[in-house]
């Protein structure tokens, strides 16, 4: 479309410039996506409130906030006490901070410089969507690089509402992923751009912006193996040239440089192995630069043993290098998280609590299809023109895409680095297609050519061209129409909902909202001293710190895994062995959730087999999974329950008083579709009940004092309910001499 | 083949190589030889092709390269306790020398029309500063 203009400056449209209407529609393009990427993502604050979602944001919320009421520096050296309990963390040096301070910056901004005072809560609910505006400008010049802007534009609107990466950016979705794809994306474009040029201020560009993604999230790894892949393919396939050299050498002195400042990464870069790869192909890089100097300057003969000699001296010294450095233990192995992408059993077997996340596990087959509708089966075809016309830059296409799409099979929360990929290959692809179908300008100047010399009669109007044209674009606006549809469906339905807040529909149709997780954490935040300690299982960590503002043991950052095996200890033994942990860690309550009331399927009991796993990674002799399940294997927790799992605090917390609201009749489990027998109600001896939420989604235990007089908490128990129950067990009282150990 | 390596050495050296067809693998002898001429070869050719400008870069860089040698020589020697003093001080050796290698490669005559059509050697003079620039903030934050 741009070719006949450029021949033409005075091609002119209602009397206006071309290239200006050109700029024009760019613009009103640019902010209807914008436009389009930011309101898709409101379903959620418009539908509810404008709250943070997920478990992770709490957290990032909570950082950002101590940000803006502290100073920077406080906020780098931030050891948090409230976290962790007997541990703490040192927050500024496990954290990225990236995603903390944009949102810092932007409330400084706002608040100084334009006057506009706005909640912090605001700017961390609403930075995804913005974000996800500039992602779609980046995907834009990333495409203009592969082919031209009209795919750029194709790129950028698929990129702007698709719902793989929806669903990670809806607004309250204050993530690391918020801004780190569009950081992403930002790299790649940068890089390409350099790698084109071998410009070394773009380099030094794309070496700045992988600091900033460095320092916003831990997928920067993907970065730091992709790029040195490109430049190793390159080599490859025969295609160094000294652009390569500057824009990649540029990158990786500055970039590792660059990501040793974050405190988190640290040395890293240089000790772990994910990022070896960016050295040895920095390495590799300075060899093929002197082997090319020499090839210049030598003939090819002569420089065929040079080369062989060089490969293997280079080849064997490398490998030997790397081995022998892991083996004496200079570079660190492959992290646990990392390698469960190679090996995809290694989690299972020797770390649950990799396994144990939701998404960790593989991508089935419709979730391509739901994520991105169709550029799924555009993407493969958008790769495969990107074979047929192999530039340096197309390759990375073709390697991004192969890469991301193994990664993205074998773990779905991956699916959010393919998407930017799937929409850059699939806009190729259809503005290919619109090349050669929307260009009815050769059907007509060719026309127009033919036509004076023949008879004066314009029967020969191409119809059957135009036809055909017409019907094949026709079919792509209704795929792409339906594309919209789809990807709106998809946000609203699947991707809008706040965990924090539960909708459900009334009989009538409007809505329910179940909002017991606020209810129990403000009755925890009001009614509880402030420095009062929760124990709950992790997935609850961050939410307990953000909302209740309550010190907790172990939340979502799960860095220590003995101590999350020690609540998950807590929560599965038998009540003496639990107060014993309860005791030794100072807990005041105990915070379960259960949705056997309401059908909330994601309850404790339905972790708590994972919880018995951990327990038993470190506790082998005491917790043993086999004792949680019935004599035939089930998992049950009706009147076939086992003894281990009837007597694990778990299960008693959750059931407490449960057949109470039946009547005397069996409780009914809703989730589990189990009985709960209602003559045999667990006894709790150690907590008492202090908050239940109306739902019963939420409990809350009140761990008990030692007994005043030395008596063990069940005997306490028991002989008070002997008052309770009268005088049955009184009246035939023995008198018999206790058999007691000799007092030392 | 003994025999052969001991006619073609000299006469590779001009680039012609008339003789050696021999498809067998050469031995050991003749690849060192044919090493050893390329490396003469090249030398020569880099003294001859270069300019005043190109040698304040490789002086630079040979400096750089000493310096780097020194530091990673007192590593060896006495440790490296502070890790990140180092690791500043090397990486500004070796990201200093890219960057004068960079800078090299785009002003040299042969390749700067060759390869980077798009930048004017002022161009490129004036990335190297501002890469080099941001190098040495770094460097002195890391160093602390």
């Amino acid at each position: 479309m741009s070719k006949p203009t450029t021949s033409k400056p005075q091609l002119k449209v209602l009397g206006i410039d071309v290239e200006s209407i050109r700029v024009l529609l760019k613009v009103i393009i640019f902010i209807s996506i914008a436009g389009a990427a930011i309101s898709s993502r409101l379903f959620s604050v418009i539908r509810f409130e404008s709250i943070i979602h997920e478990f992770d944001p709490w957290f990032n919320f909570r950082a950002t906030k101590y940000l803006v009421t502290h100073s920077f520096y406080e906020f780098l050296n931030w050891f948090d006490d409230r976290t962790w309990y007997p541990l703490g963390r040192v927050t500024g040096g496990t954290l990225y901070p990236g995603l903390m301070v944009t949102s810092g910056a932007i409330w400084h901004f706002l608040k100084n410089w334009l006057s506009l005072p706005v909640d912090i809560r605001n700017i961390c609910v609403l930075l995804a969507p913005v974000f996800s505006g500039l992602t779609a400008i980046c995907t834009y010049f990333l495409t203009k690089e592969m082919k031209d802007s009209s795919a750029g534009l194709l790129a950028a609107i698929f990129m702007g509402i698709a719902p793989g990466y929806i669903s990670r950016s809806v607004a309250g979705s204050y993530d690391n992923e918020a801004i780190a794809i569009t950081l992403l994306m930002a790299t790649f474009y940068f890089w390409i751009k350099s790698m084109k040029l071998g410009s070394v201020f773009y380099a030094t560009l794309t070496a700045l912006f992988y600091f900033y993604m460095v320092s916003a999230w831990g997928g920067y790894v993907f970065i730091t193996n992709l790029i040195p892949l490109h430049v190793f393919v390159l080599i490859f396939m025969g295609r160094y040239n000294p652009k390569l050299y500057t824009a990649y050498t540029t990158w990786y002195a500055l970039g590792t440089l660059a990501s040793m400042q974050i405190p988190f990464v640290g040395f890293l870069p240089i000790r772990s192995n994910d990022h070896m790869a960016a050295l040895g192909v920095f390495g590799l890089l300075q060899l093929v630069a002197l082997g090319d100097y020499v090839k210049s300057k030598v003939p090819s003969k002569q420089f065929k043993s040079f080369l062989v000699v060089s490969i293997v001296l280079v080849v064997a010294l490398g490998i030997a290098g790397l081995v022998g450095l892991t083996a004496m233990g200079w570079i660190a192995p492959w992290t646990g998280r990392f390698y469960s992408l190679w090996d995809t059993n290694y989690a299972k077997i020797h770390i649950p609590i990799i396994a144990s996340v939701s998404e960790h596990q593989p991508t089935a087959w419709p979730a391509f299809f739901f994520d991105t509708s169709m550029l799924i089966w555009l993407f493969p075809a958008g790769v495969y023109l990107c074979f047929q016309e192999l530039k340096n830059e197309h390759v990375f296409i073709i390697i991004y895409s192969v890469l991301c799409s193994y990664f993205a099979g074998v773990m779905v929360r991956l699916m959010l680095t393919l998407t930017p990929v799937i929409c850059v290959a699939a806009a190729i692809a259809l503005s290919k297609l619109f090349d050669v179908y929307l260009d009815v300008v050769d059907l007509f100047t060719e026309d127009a050519s033919a036509r004076p010399s023949k008879s004066k009669k314009s029967k020969r109007f191409p119809i059957a061209a135009l036809a055909s044209k017409a019907l094949v674009l026709l079919s792509f606006t209704f795929y792409l129409f339906y594309f919209v549809l789809h990807c709106t469906w998809v946000t609203s339905n699947a991707y809008s909902s706040p965990s924090v807040v539960l909708a459900s529909r009334n009989p009538d149709g409007s809505q329910h909202i179940i909002d017991d997780y606020r209810e129990a954490y403000y009755w925890l935040r009001m009614n509880t001293p402030e420095d009062a300690k929760v124990m709950a299982w992790w997935d609850y960590g961050y939410q307990i710190g953000g909302m209740a503002d309550r010190t907790t043991l172990v939340d979502n950052n799960t860095w220590n895994n003995t101590h999350i095996a020690t609540v998950g200890k807590a929560m599965s033994s038998p009540e003496e062995v639990s107060y014993e942990i309860l005791k030794q860690h100072d807990v005041d309550y105990i915070l379960v959730i259960f949705g056997g009331l309401l059908g909330y399927s994601g309850d404790d009991i339905n972790k708590f087999l994972w919880m018995v796993r951990i327990a038993e990674g470190i506790w082998p002799e005491e917790i043993k999974e086999r004792d949680f399940f019935t004599e035939r294997g089930e998992y049950k927790m009706d009147k076939d329950a086992s003894p281990t799992m009837r007597n694990s605090l778990m299960y008693k917390m959750s059931y407490y008083r449960f057949t109470e609201l039946f009547g005397g009749r069996d409780g009914v489990d809703r989730v589990r579709n189990q009985q709960i027998p209602a003559n045999d109600p667990p006894q709790l001896n150690i907590v008492e009940e202090a908050f239940t939420s109306e739902n019963w989604i939420v409990r809350i235990y009140k761990v008990k004092d030692l007994d005043n007089v030395g008596r063990s908490l069940n005997q306490a128990t028991a002989f008070e309910e002997s008052f309770v129950k009268g005088s049955a067990s009184k009246r035939n009282r023995a008198i018999k001499r206790p058999r007691l150990e000799v007092r030392e | 083949m003994a025999k052969n390596t001991n006619v073609t050495t000299p006469a590779a050296t001009n680039g012609a190589s008339p003789i050696k067809k021999s498809t067998g693998r050469p031995s050991i002898a003749t690849t060192i030889n044919e090493l050893k001429s390329t490396i003469d070869t090249t030398l020569s050719n880099y003294f001859d092709s270069l300019t005043p400008k190109l040698k304040l870069i490789d002086i630079f860089l040979t400096f750089l390269v000493l310096l780097g040698v020194i530091n990673f020589v007192y590593v060896l020697l006495i440790g490296n306790f502070p890790f990140n003093a180092f690791l500043g001080s090397f990486i500004s050796c070796v990201g200093q020398f890219v960057l004068l290698v960079s800078l090299r490669l785009q002003i040299n005559e042969d390749n700067g029309q060759k390869f980077f059509k798009d930048i004017s050697p002022e161009r490129a003079f004036g990335d190297f500063i501002f890469a080099s620039l941001i190098l040495h903030f770094i460097v002195i934050h890391f160093i602390n």
